[in-house]
């Protein structure tokens, strides 16, 4: 039963064969750490939890308890039989009945306490979960960018979802598993002995030759089912590619190379795929006979030791049931062990995260000011992203307020680093950077960065309506204002056209509007934010050329009268920029303005001549 | 469901034999209990002796049987038995005539057993009776007397028996040798102990065979112990070999039950590659149109996670599914035939059974169906916030945030915490149901086994069977629940199936040469397949070798469908497109396709190395080849840069190279084809001005004898084409030089003054090209 229910727990990366139960779990680094920590974790549920075992042990005591009881009401009966037929006597009903009435009782009692644990338990994991994954979304908030550039989207999800719910599952099960196996294993063992020790011992004897053939076929499973995993991964990547790369596959005649591939992936695939379920299937069998094995002994021994009157018919029922008792609760904590090991891996990853490295959140004496002009100076800058490759040396520059710097250079020169120095996203190595004077470090973060407003050209909206996106520029906004900001985003004619109007919702991914209409939903965001400082990255490909147009007049809008730096895609753009900075690997080569940099005749005016060049 | 069956179909005969394997499987585990009950009922309670007739018996003991016995009775009963020094021992006979006079004897004996141990009360009161008196008043005496005048002698035994905690003594006496000496002496007829006899035989009418042969075994074993027969030994044997039987039974139980799985295992994987190849097979060769008609996300799902299921399920289906309902069958039939009458209790258990699980995955199934939106919008806003991670510090925007991420915490615990709760009945309500029933069946046998009709084996036989039949039951629920998914599964993978492919080769499709490279648009248009309105509306060009022909237009305007014309991706609706002068449709695709290099506008490279993703087109390009074409494309500063250079792996889908790079590389990729027709689409919007304009000089040189088709966003890109074909809508707005075009093409005029200035185009005289 308890195997049915717990199949369906699910697992970390990708899809899992079937047979979960017997894939390898992931092994923690250090198992005892990660389960500690968790201890320190449920450590205010300490009370519920003492609640539980308690429980747990009484439940399954009781059903420990049961089968003996039943069997002596089993002994009087066949008792009361022999003397019905020695003419000496009847079946006592009445004894039986008050037995049954005290089983049922039993029975009733453990079904109750196995219920109560159940339900305090699922409360607890529930509320361990929900805290751990409030934990980490706010834990995302005071990390520094850094972590999440080394790092897929994908990996930080998946800490959310899917370790928290494999901990979850693992928290449910195995404190209650643990708790009632090992008091079955005792209770059945007390019971067992309470019987007969002789018989006992030989139903121990059958114990090393299931744990011996469990951890055989184990051992041998495991290996396949380890190339399983790495083939239906290397399949699926096959799939994946393939079928996103379809019209260069048929475009190159490659379907036939293509095929021949994946039919030979699929053959290994296939061969390890029935072998590891094959194995893990034979362990049902296996355990099935070797229980088969011990319930034959022991009825042999209780009929050898009947011979010799020192045991009675109903206890060898009895024995025998706890017999076959006996063999679940090893099987159980086999598994347990086994959800143990991943519950600790996910556990591990989880706090692992929750440990990472903070941002400081918040300094003494920060600096406030009420009006940021918009100056900015970088003042002898040096930075590296790693810590001893440092790729800005020794940058200088003096922005006056209301300027328009322009960022050039390749793709991959690393544009962007110097709008993440400013928000302080990261921080400089050496140096500093000023704004109006003050070190931008001597701000707390929010309120440097209220003073910056920022339109990149990954757009980011989210689910909501198109006012609630717009207002997250500045929430307090009227819906006035958030008009007014659309006007002069440009976007206000196009909003108006789509169906709802300002109410409409956008979806998960923003598809329901285009690329160009996002650029301007976030320009007029970044409008009604009315920072001092600008920060804009322009659109590339993938906007017509009448948004792109409106784009162009918008962002004018948004740069008047304010300082702003714009990573430049145009050449209109950089013409009449005050400053321009160019970028290559990382470092700013050069800066000046566009009559300056293209007299010097240096790599600023190689990029720029390079696009007229003859083909 | 069909459709599973559908796919298990071509493994038939392994199928059948997995069944017979089942069926071996499901009588050995329903005889199981049979085997068992034996070794209780007949090994430990009866001694181990399975027939009424004694092996051996003393001469008395053999008379005194006899005097219960009727006329043909005692005929058989000499007959069967061989006087041999001083005992009677039991002639051969098959099990058949041992069991025919199980029945013939078991009265018999029954009674000369009941004879030889009347209770001394009971014997005072029957002596009372003859002698007139009142039972209190015989004394030891009087029945000595008695017992002197017809020559017999009284011999009492003695047998302490525990009751209720008190030791408690009774005397029996031996009635028989009183009956025999006045059936001697004629003071009585053998009649009158038939009718004894008689009597009891009304009393256990009642009773059950197997009861009365037990009961009459209990009088065997004590007449073997007589004869000097070691009892003990015949029991140590019946137990080993009933032993030894279990152990067999439970061998093959197993054994089948692991063939089984041999079997189920290797059809349900074979049944899953023969699905993932032919789907996979079938996607290969479809066309965008049926490409789009999908989304490649959801084809990859189709191909790796539903066939995994379809996988799962039919091993699952092979293995538990079909068991059920053998057991279950077995088990009904098994009931029956023990003839215990308590059938009800089954249907009242498989009835709270069913209950149990429909009264909880009604309560929990909504449930379950909303927490998978609950938990996706977990996973929604947590990515919002890991991608939006710069704006929402920009704008600082945290809390708002977090109380974001809460609401939908919030939500999924309340329903995680529901249907967990729910759950939590299951188990220990299940555990009660078959407590429960285990306890009903042994009050319920008790009252049976009271009147005879059955025996406390056949009791606990009843209540393994039972068992398996709600487990059999609980197996069939189970899989009630996982089925409906396969079956979605199933679907999904048979519309990939039975999808047709609307592109493929005629049956005598002509062969392109590689002279055949001028590519002609007859009035050509073309709407996506379901589409109301045309994409492309009357297109006419051509494009020639040596040439370059550039196409431009907004997002949306039909450049990139235009082009994906050309190698076929999708066929058009009107018109025609020649290449060599011959239509496309009816030249063979893959000569068509070996004669374009393709680069398509989102870069893809496949795992492997950079010289594998190079010679992707040809196989077996030589290296100066590679070389070559990643020179041109600017590929060779950063291959060689790279520590395995040309051999440096690419991992899937290209990932571990930068997006420019890519780009170049599938460029190098089309070049190292040596194809006659080139085609870009928007390949170039990726790379930096200058490696832009580096890559087309080198390209150029390259092409001297090649058609070659750009689409481009850029209009530095396109400057010195040889025509540039301007879409608007679907339309072309004008074909001609930039020249021409900024002339007399409003569209390209605009398109061109969004991206260079009115001097770099050359519009305003008094400042010419600042760049030259």
């Amino acid at each position: 039963m308890s195997e049915g229910m717990n199949n369906g727990s699910p697992r970390r990366r990708g899809p899992h064969g079937p047979g979960g139960k017997m894939a390898p779990g992931e092994k923690p680094k250090d198992f005892k750490r990660s389960v500690s920590k968790l201890k320190n974790y449920i450590g205010k549920y300490m009370a519920a939890i003492v609640v539980v075992m308690i429980f747990a042990i009484c439940s399954t005591v009781f059903n420990v308890v049961g089968p003996k009881t039943l069997g002596s009401a089993t002994t009087t009966l066949s008792k009361g039989l022999m003397s019905k037929i020695r003419g000496t006597g009847s079946i006592d009903f009445e004894k039986i009945g008050r037995i049954l009435l005290i089983v049922l009782i039993l029975y009733v009692a453990s079904s109750l306490f196995n219920f109560i644990q159940g339900w305090i338990m699922t409360g607890i994991t529930q509320k361990v979960c929900y805290s751990l994954r409030k934990d980490i979304s706010e834990k995302i908030n005071r990390m520094p960018m850094k972590y999440f550039e080394s790092r897929t989207y994908g990996e930080v999800l998946s800490r959310i979802t899917n370790d928290i719910d494999t901990l979850g599952q693992g928290l449910n099960q195995s404190i209650t598993q643990i708790i009632t196996s090992v008091t079955t294993l005792i209770g059945v063992l007390v019971m067992m002995l309470s019987i007969s020790p002789l018989m006992t011992l030989i139903a121990l004897v059958t114990l090393p030759i299931s744990v011996g053939l469990i951890s055989l076929v184990v051992k041998k499973s495991q290996r396949y089912f380890k190339t399983q995993q790495e083939y239906l991964g290397h399949i699926n990547g096959l799939v994946e590619e393939t079928y996103s790369g379809h019209n260069v596959v048929q475009a190159f005649n490659r379907e036939k190379a293509v095929v021949e591939e994946f039919n030979k992936t699929n053959s290994v695939l296939y061969e390890s795929a029935w072998k590891s379920q094959f194995l893990s299937g034979m362990m049902q069998p296996i355990m099935m006979f070797v229980g088969n094995l011990g319930y034959a002994a022991v009825a042999l021994a209780g009929g050898f030791l009947t011979i010799k009157g020192t045991i009675a018919v109903g206890d060898i029922q009895a024995f025998v049931q706890y017999v076959r008792q006996f063999s679940q609760p090893i099987q159980q904590l086999a598994q347990v062990t086994n959800i143990m090991q991943s519950m600790a891996a996910a556990a591990e990853r989880v706090f692992e995260f929750l440990e990472e490295e903070e941002e400081v959140q918040v300094i003494d004496n920060p600096t406030e000011l009420d009006n940021v002009k918009g100056d900015v100076t970088f003042n002898h800058v040096s930075f590296g992203y790693k810590e001893n490759q440092t790729i800005i040396k020794d940058f200088s520059a003096d922005i006056k307020a209301g300027q328009k710097v322009a960022i050039v250079g390749p793709t991959g020169a690393g544009k962007t680093t110097i709008v993440k120095l400013l928000m302080r996203f990261y921080d400089v190595n050496s140096g500093s950077v000023m704004l109006d004077g003050h070190d931008i470090r001597t701000f707390n973060r929010r309120e440097l960065r209220d003073d910056f407003g920022m339109v990149l050209q990954d757009t980011w909206l989210f689910k909501g309506t198109i006012m609630e996106n717009i207002r997250y520029g500045r929430p307090d906004a009227t819906d006035e204002e958030v008009i007014e900001a659309a006007k002069a985003a440009h976007a206000d004619k196009f909003i108006r056209t789509l169906p709802g109007g300002y109410q409409m919702e956008l979806n998960e991914e923003a598809s329901n509007v285009s690329q160009g209409q996002k650029q301007l939903l976030t320009i007029a965001r970044a409008i009604l934010a009315d920072s001092s400082v600008m920060i804009l990255d322009e659109a590339t490909s993938s906007v017509d050329t009448r948004t792109e147009v409106l784009i162009q007049k918008a962002m004018d809008n948004l740069m008047k009268g304010r300082t702003s730096f714009v990573i430049a895609h145009r050449l209109s753009t950089i013409r009449d920029a005050d400053l321009i900075l160019c970028m290559k690997d990382g470092d700013i080569v050069e800066q000046g303005n566009h009559k300056e940099l293209l007299a010097r005749g240096g790599f600023y005016a190689d990029l720029y001549n390079s696009q007229f060049a003859q083909a | 469901m069909t459709r599973i069956l559908k796919y298990m179909k071509e493994y038939g005969a392994m199928i059948a034999l997995v069944i017979a394997l089942l069926f071996v499987q499901a009588f050995c585990d329903l005889a199981l209990p049979q085997y068992t009950s034996d070794i209780i009922d007949t090994g430990i309670q009866n001694k181990g002796i399975e027939h009424v007739m004694p092996e051996k018996i003393v001469p008395e003991e053999f008379e005194y049987a006899k005097l219960f016995m009727k006329e043909d009775e005692q005929n058989k009963w000499d007959k069967s038995y061989t006087k041999k020094n001083n005992v009677y021992k039991r002639n051969k006979f098959s099990e058949d005539e041992l069991d025919e006079y199980d029945s013939l004897f078991a009265m018999p004996l029954i009674t000369n057993s009941q004879m030889s141990q009347v209770p001394k009360d009971e014997f005072k009161k029957q002596l009372a009776e003859q002698m007139n008196v009142k039972p209190e008043d015989v004394t030891d005496e009087m029945i000595d007397g008695f017992a002197a005048k017809i020559g017999w002698k009284v011999n009492y035994n003695k047998k302490t028996e525990e009751k209720d905690g008190k030791k408690q003594t009774t005397y029996y006496v031996d009635m028989r040798g009183m009956f025999k000496n006045l059936i001697g002496s004629g003071a009585m007829k053998q009649e009158n102990l038939i009718d004894i006899r008689d009597k009891m035989e009304e009393n256990f009418k009642t009773m059950e065979d197997s009861f009365i042969k037990s009961t009459a075994i209990s009088y065997t074993i004590s007449a073997s112990k007589m004869a000097d027969v070691d009892v003990d030994k015949i029991q140590t044997r019946y137990l080993w070999i009933a032993g030894f039987k279990m152990i067999v039974m439970a061998l093959l139980m197993s054994g089948s039950a692991v063939f089984a799985g041999f079997f189920a295992s290797k059809i349900g994987a074979a049944v899953g590659m023969n699905l993932r190849g032919k789907i996979f097979k079938k996607v290969i060769n479809f066309s965008d149109a049926e490409m789009n008609k999908f989304s490649t996300a959801s084809l990859i799902t189709r191909s790796t996670n539903d066939i995994q299921q379809i996988q799962m399920v039919i091993t699952m289906l092979l293995r538990m599914v079909a068991y059920a309902p053998i057991v279950g069958i077995g088990g009904v039939l098994k009931v029956i035939q023990t003839g215990a009458g308590m059938s009800w209790i089954i249907v009242l258990a498989v009835i709270s059974v069913l209950m149990l699980v429909i009264i909880l995955m009604m309560l929990a199934m909504p449930k379950f169906k909303v927490m998978q939106k609950l938990v996706d919008k977990v996973n929604l806003v947590s990515r919002e916030i890991l991608t939006g991670l710069l704006v929402i510090r920009a704008f600082g925007r945290e809390k708002t945030e977090e109380e974001r991420f809460d609401d939908a915490n919030k939500n999924l615990t309340k329903a995680m915490l529901f249907t967990n709760r729910v759950m939590s009945v299951m188990m220990p309500g299940m555990m009660l149901i078959m407590n429960g029933i285990s306890i009903l069946i042994v009050w319920v046998a008790a009252g049976r086994i009271d009147t005879g009709s059955m025996q406390v084996g056949t009791m606990t036989a009843f209540i393994t069977y039972t068992m398996q039949i709600i487990m059999a039951f609980l197996m069939l629920t189970m899989m009630s629940v996982m089925l409906p998914r396969a079956a979605v599964s199933a679907e999904r993978i048979e519309e990939v199936l039975n999808k047709e492919i609307t592109i493929y080769d005629d049956k005598d499709a002509e062969v392109l040469g590689r002279k055949d490279n001028t590519v002609v648009f007859n009035d050509v248009s073309f709407k996506y397949p379901g589409a109301e309105d045309n994409v492309l509306e009357h297109i006419s060009f051509t494009a020639e070798p040596g040439k370059t022909t550039a196409i431009i237009g907004s997002t949306g305007s039909g450049k990139s469908t235009l082009i994906n014309l050309i190698p076929r991706f999708y066929d058009v609706s009107e018109g025609s497109i020649t290449v060599g002068g011959k239509d496309i449709r009816n030249v063979s695709i893959e000569s068509l396709r070996d004669l374009i290099g393709y680069v398509p506008q989102k870069a893809v490279l496949f795992s492997g190395t950079i010289a594998s993703n190079l010679r992707y087109g040809r196989s077996d390009a030589t290296d100066d080849e590679i070389i070559e074409a990643a020179q041109i494309s600017q590929s060779e500063e950063f291959i060689e840069g790279k520590k395995a250079k040309y051999d440096t792996h690419i991992s899937q889908g290209g990932t571990n190279v930068s997006g420019g790079q890519k780009q170049r590389l599938s460029i190098a990729r089309a070049i190292a084809k040596k194809p006659e027709i080139y085609i870009f689409d928007d390949s170039f919007s990726a790379l930096d001005f200058k490696t832009d304009a580096v890559l087309r000089k080198a390209l150029s040189k390259k092409t001297k004898n090649s058609t070659v088709i750009i689409v481009a966003q850029r209009i530095s890109t396109i400057l010195n084409a040889d025509q540039i074909i301007v879409l608007d809508g679907g339309k072309i707005a004008g074909i001609g030089t930039h020249k021409d075009l900024l002339d007399n093409c409003e569209v390209y005029r605009q398109i061109a003054k969004s991206q260079l200035s009115e001097a770099e185009l050359g519009i305003s005289e008094d400042n010419g090209k600042e760049g030259k």
